[in-house]
């Protein structure tokens, strides 16, 4: 299997008054046409992983790595204009909350149309007709009412699926979603993890999956990065979770309450100096 | 049993919009009462219309024997009733120390020993004394929910109502405060009515609970009754499905 992606070693570090903050410090990992998990508690540098992949990390934060290379392109030395070129088209990336990832101002569908007149040279009745599909593809019941409305006008599940039919329109070849289903109900969260699941088996693109959710990843994932303080504490196969060695994931496991276990009070985490070293 | 919190065919109207449509329910002392629902099936309307935090249009609410009607509550009331909100990043005053934040409920109500009572409400959250003059952007989010309960039972409340009050932190954390909250419940003989959307959450810290669909309750259940599959209501069947976790089709 030739890999999509090569992450290695790979460090983010802020600089702030106080000294420098190293949100990610050493990850390293590859992926392939497969579902990677990346679960962690709020601050173990996950999500900065994922941007520094994308190219979101802000201007004053210093990002370096072994290497950073996305089919063959390395990511560190790539212009802005190329990486620019790059995502939404190649990489892309749904956010957690549709509220604030979508454009206020613009229709759901210019939205979509957007995107792929960005990237590809395609007529507006092309792009219009793909985006319809796009939406149908997302299980959106009414495409072209929808297509009209404004985001304030649809429910959180819909804006949800409204956000990954718009990375999914440029049919990129690696995907990042981070929490994309946190803001959501229950109910809802299980509609848009099996369109996701389903869209991204159809189309057979790599997949990295940014959640605090242990189960959740692993339930939806082939293989799973646990995260701890910026660093990557244990790797594992989604099947082999329940054996997982390291204490901090054991605890992730064993912390949640679930339906038909009595626990009181709930085992939790005993942190120990020694994981973030 | 005494019942703490007594509510007959409550209705809030918001406009045109029917946020919650003649529900009734009682809580008894000592109880811990979960409410799970969907965004807008109207969990949180309830407790707000218990704290008088919604325009209350039709029926009663009862806590202890006093009655009320309306919005209007008055300072004994708050003495009895205080609510955790859902998000810890916006329910302190990002200016205000802890101890200022802890000061305001025993000023409003005349309580002279405030600089002991701090440090107990302190200490029994599990916080201490060093965290006393630290402001909000200096704590973590479970670190704020604690602030938030310590200033919650800083008044010696009888009946307390929790709005997803761990929804907003990571599952560690998550556990840390639960087990806070039922700690606290017992020691001090506490009536709990506590929304979540998580049924994990709401069978783990009550006993009974109600399940709540476009302002009606459609279904009361006990936990046990639940975790055995006793529900009635498809509705609830799907939550129960729901928190379950994704499994692949096919």
């Amino acid at each position: 299997m030739t890999n999509l992606l090569t992450v290695e070693d790979l460090r983010v570090s802020f600089p702030t008054r106080s000294g420098t903050i190293e949100a990610v410090r050493g990850v390293s990992f590859t992926l392939g046409k497969e579902r990677l998990g990346i679960v962690g508690e709020s601050g173990s540098g996950k999500s900065q992983t994922g941007r520094a992949i994308m190219g979101l990390t802000p201007p004053h934060a210093k990002i370096t790595a072994k290497t950073l290379n996305f089919a063959g392109v390395d990511l560190l030395t790539a212009s802005a204009h190329s990486r620019r070129q790059m995502r939404g088209n190649r990489l892309a990336m749904i956010l957690q909350d549709p509220k604030y990832s979508l454009n206020p101002v613009m229709t759901i569908g210019r939205q979509i149309v957007e995107t792929l007149r960005t990237h590809q040279r395609i007529s507006k009745a092309d792009a219009r007709a793909r985006a319809l599909a796009m939406l149908e593809a997302v299980q959106i019941r009414e495409p072209e009412r929808v297509f009209a409305l404004y985001p304030y006008e649809v429910s959180g599940g819909m804006g949800q699926r409204a956000m990954i039919a718009m990375m999914l329109i440029a049919d990129p070849e690696l995907m990042i979603a981070d929490e994309p289903t946190s803001a959501l109900d229950v109910t809802v969260q299980l509609d848009v993890l099996r369109i996701l699941d389903r869209l991204v088996a159809e189309r057979g693109m790599g997949l990295i999956f940014i959640s605090h959710d242990l189960r959740l990843v692993s339930s939806f994932c082939d293989r799973v990065i646990v995260m701890y303080a910026g660093k990557i504490v244990e790797e594992l196969a989604a099947i082999d979770l329940p054996n997982a060695k390291h204490p901090y994931t054991q605890g992730l496991l064993n912390c949640m309450p679930t339906l038909g276990t009595d626990r009181h009070p709930l085992p939790v985490l005993q942190r120990q100096p020694e994981w973030a070293l | 049993m005494t019942i703490a919190l007594n509510i007959q065919n409550l209705s809030v109207v918001y406009d045109a919009f029917v946020a919650l449509n003649d529900v009734s329910l009682s809580v008894e002392r000592g109880e811990s009462f979960g409410l799970v629902g969907e965004s807008g099936s109207g969990k949180s309307t309830l407790l707000r219309a218990v704290a008088g935090l919604a325009p209350v249009h039709s029926g009663t609410i009862m806590v202890e024997d006093i009655k009320f009607s309306g919005s209007q509550r008055d300072k004994a009331f708050y003495r009895q009733v205080q609510m955790v909100f859902q998000d810890p990043y916006g329910s302190l005053h990002p200016r205000q120390t802890v101890d200022r934040q802890l000061l305001e409920p025993l000023a409003i109500h005349g309580i002279s020993d405030s600089e002991p009572r701090i440090l107990r409400a302190l200490d029994e959250v599990g916080l201490g004394s060093s965290f006393r003059f630290r402001y909000p952007h200096q704590l973590s989010g479970g670190q704020r929910q604690r602030i938030a309960i310590a200033r919650a039972l800083i008044l010696e409340p009888t009946l307390l109502l929790l709005d997803e009050p761990t929804s907003a932190l990571d599952a560690s954390v998550q556990a840390e405060v639960l087990n806070l909250l039922e700690q606290v419940r017992r020691e001090r003989n506490l009536t709990f009515v506590m929304v979540s959307h998580d049924l994990g959450v709401v069978t783990h810290m009550c006993e009974r609970l109600a399940v709540m669909q476009n302002g009606r309750i459609v279904e009361r259940i006990s936990s046990a009754g639940l975790v055995a599959g006793q529900v009635a209501d498809d509705y609830t069947r799907n939550l129960m499905v729901a928190s379950k976790g994704f499994v692949r089709v096919g």
